[in-house]
């Protein structure tokens, strides 16, 4: 049985391989989640069956309770909470590798292991699992709006996160030049926790798309990092892959802000330009109602619907799936903008549309959809606004120049779905609101795009 | 073993290039799916988890710790391959 052991974890490697690159068309991806639970399937029964493993009872109920808990949990979590879920499965993860770590470390706390390489393996195993798990928390407790999304900064922030950071590099030196200092260990695990801390509660909601796709990737690195200590090539893999997809993730969403990890980590974005917005007073705003909108989309040829983060808060992507239902019956081809940070982490737009049943072909990327925008008849923004602002691509000064923007101004003409004039998330006035070609639909997203759907249905006016 | 065995240097690099590879091939559609997936696959490291909790001479301590991680790599994977399936049966072509 144990010489099938090595076997197994080629197998499961390569399964998750099949996986990710199952992954790659949504034709092909449901084959890739069961190549992945088939591997981890196999990967699970290999570890059980080692020769080194006698004791199952413990292991058996905590597989157990796991799945009692991981069930309920995948089957009603709803599709809005999909960026909470990832942070907190984020924090697991990370804390069950930092525990194995712990476990490890007491295993190896002798003389005999002073400055080995599985000392320091451990370390900077652990100080990414430990740092990884309580940044995933804060960053879930952000996105589950139990703290303010808004950057937190005060004075002395920098010079407060290097010294956390140097005591606990330093801490760590201590312990794998020799493991036999206990005491140092919990201190240690503290100063990691504190450091991961101190990472997110800087971060605003809006950077919430990177900062996830780069725990996401350190939560791998632990992984393969551990495989290191462990001598274990399949955590090896799985963390390598798992850190690579992260961290390319990361880099997606970075470039769609034109902005650098360093400064989405240590910018404090939303703070600064805060202050920046006001002045626009004598600017006229046109607004309409849900019926002209309604009489305008229904003469329109194309029509380009470019969601934001707002459509999320706002449920309304049944009522846009409605509106696009309504149209397309009507003849008019109807097109979704996705711009790659629109939301709170990578993708999310696309999930909910598609959960929505808007189909996935009409889900457009923004490279993709910009060139269309000058011959679409409609651009009808729904709860975006720093994705859709022409100052971006116009203004040197704004403090979102030169981001990737969807260029809905170019459309013929703008609707524009919002509550208030209240400037967007970066604080960052948005020069689309009073373009000429710009009409205003005020309310909420849900209310007024159901509204809009009910005229073009024939059902009479929802919304006066 | 004091020191690093290149063996698994070599299968960090190789398996980090692949993952560059296949990552870049992934539709942003899929990109929320993506990563509950990828957190799923990492939740392997339940592997070192069961070995902590059950190999012969673990000491408490070590039976504790490794229980916890049991649990939370078990969370993680279940709910992890489950809402990636359930995100990916919405993603339907048109005219279905």
């Amino acid at each position: 049985m144990n010489a099938l052991v090595p076997f197994a974890a080629i197998a499961a490697s390569t399964l998750f391989i099949l996986s990710l690159m199952w992954m790659s068309h949504p034709s092909t991806a449901r084959r890739g989640v069961r190549a992945g639970e088939l591997g981890m399937l196999i990967a699970i029964v290999g570890a059980l069956v080692h020769h080194e493993v006698v004791d199952y009872n413990l292991i058996v109920i905590a597989m157990i309770a796991g799945a009692a808990v991981g069930i309920p949990m995948a089957l009603l979590m709803p599709m809005t909470a999909i960026p909470q879920r990832t942070a907190i499965s984020h924090a697991f993860g990370a804390l069950a590798v930092g525990l194995i770590g712990a476990a490890e470390y007491y295993k190896h706390a002798h003389a005999e292991f002073a400055g080995s390489f599985v000392i320091w393996a451990l370390m900077f195993e652990m100080a990414l699992g430990f740092l990884t798990c309580t940044a995933s928390l804060i960053a879930f407790a952000k996105l589950q709006e139990l703290l303010g999304s808004r950057p937190v900064s005060f004075s002395g922030q920098r010079f407060l996160n290097g010294a956390v950071a140097l005591a606990a590099v330093t801490v760590a030196i201590l312990i794998a030049l020799d493991p036999t200092r206990t005491v140092l260990f919990p201190v240690f695990v503290g100063l990691a926790l504190v450091f991961g801390i101190l990472l997110v509660v800087p971060i605003g909601g809006a950077d919430m798309p990177t900062v996830i796709a780069l725990l996401n990737s350190y939560a791998g690195l632990a992984a393969s990092a551990m495989g290191f200590a462990l001598g274990n090539k399949l955590l090896i893999v799985a963390g390598a892959l798992d850190g690579a997809s992260g961290f390319i993730l990361a880099v997606i969403m970075c470039k769609a802000m034109n902005r650098s990890f360093a400064n989405v980590m240590f910018g404090g974005f939303g703070a600064v330009a805060a202050g920046v917005a006001g002045g626009k007073d004598d600017r006229v705003v046109r607004s309409a109602s849900a019926e002209e909108a309604a009489m305008q989309l229904e003469n329109a040829g194309t029509v380009v619907i470019v969601p934001g983060y707002g459509m999320a808060v706002a449920q309304a992507q049944h009522k846009v799936s409605e509106l696009y239902q309504a149209l397309t019956k009507k003849g008019v081809e109807v097109k979704f903008a996705i711009h790659p940070v629109a939301g709170r982490m990578p993708g999310h737009m696309n999930v909910l549309l598609a959960e929505a049943n808007v189909p996935y072909e009409q889900l457009v990327e923004l490279d993709d959809i910009n060139p269309d925008l000058p011959q679409a008849d409609v651009a009808m923004i729904i709860g975006a606004n720093d994705t859709v602002n022409p100052s971006a691509r116009d203004d040197p000064n704004s403090a979102i120049a030169g981001m990737p923007i969807i260029e809905a101004d170019r459309a013929k003409s703008v609707f524009v779905i919002k509550r208030s004039m209240n400037a967007g998330f970066a604080g960052i006035d948005n020069p689309i609101y009073y373009n000429s070609n710009t009409q205003m639909l005020f309310g909420d997203a849900k209310d007024m795009v159901g509204a809009i759907a009910k005229e073009l249905t024939g059902g009479g006016s929802g919304l006066h | 073993m004091t020191a690093l065995n290149p063996d698994y240097l070599f299968v960090f690099i190789l398996a980090g290039f692949v993952g560059f590879q296949l990552i870049k091939k992934v539709s942003p559609l899929l990109h929320s799916p993506l990563m509950s997936l990828t957190n799923a696959i990492a939740a392997v490291v339940i592997v070192g988890a069961i070995s902590v909790t059950g190999e012969a001479g673990a000491t408490p301590l070590a039976k504790t710790l490794g229980v916890v991680a049991v649990f939370c790599a078990t969370v993680n994977l279940v709910s992890g391959f489950m809402i990636t399936d359930r995100m990916l049966k919405m993603f339907k072509p048109r005219g279905k």
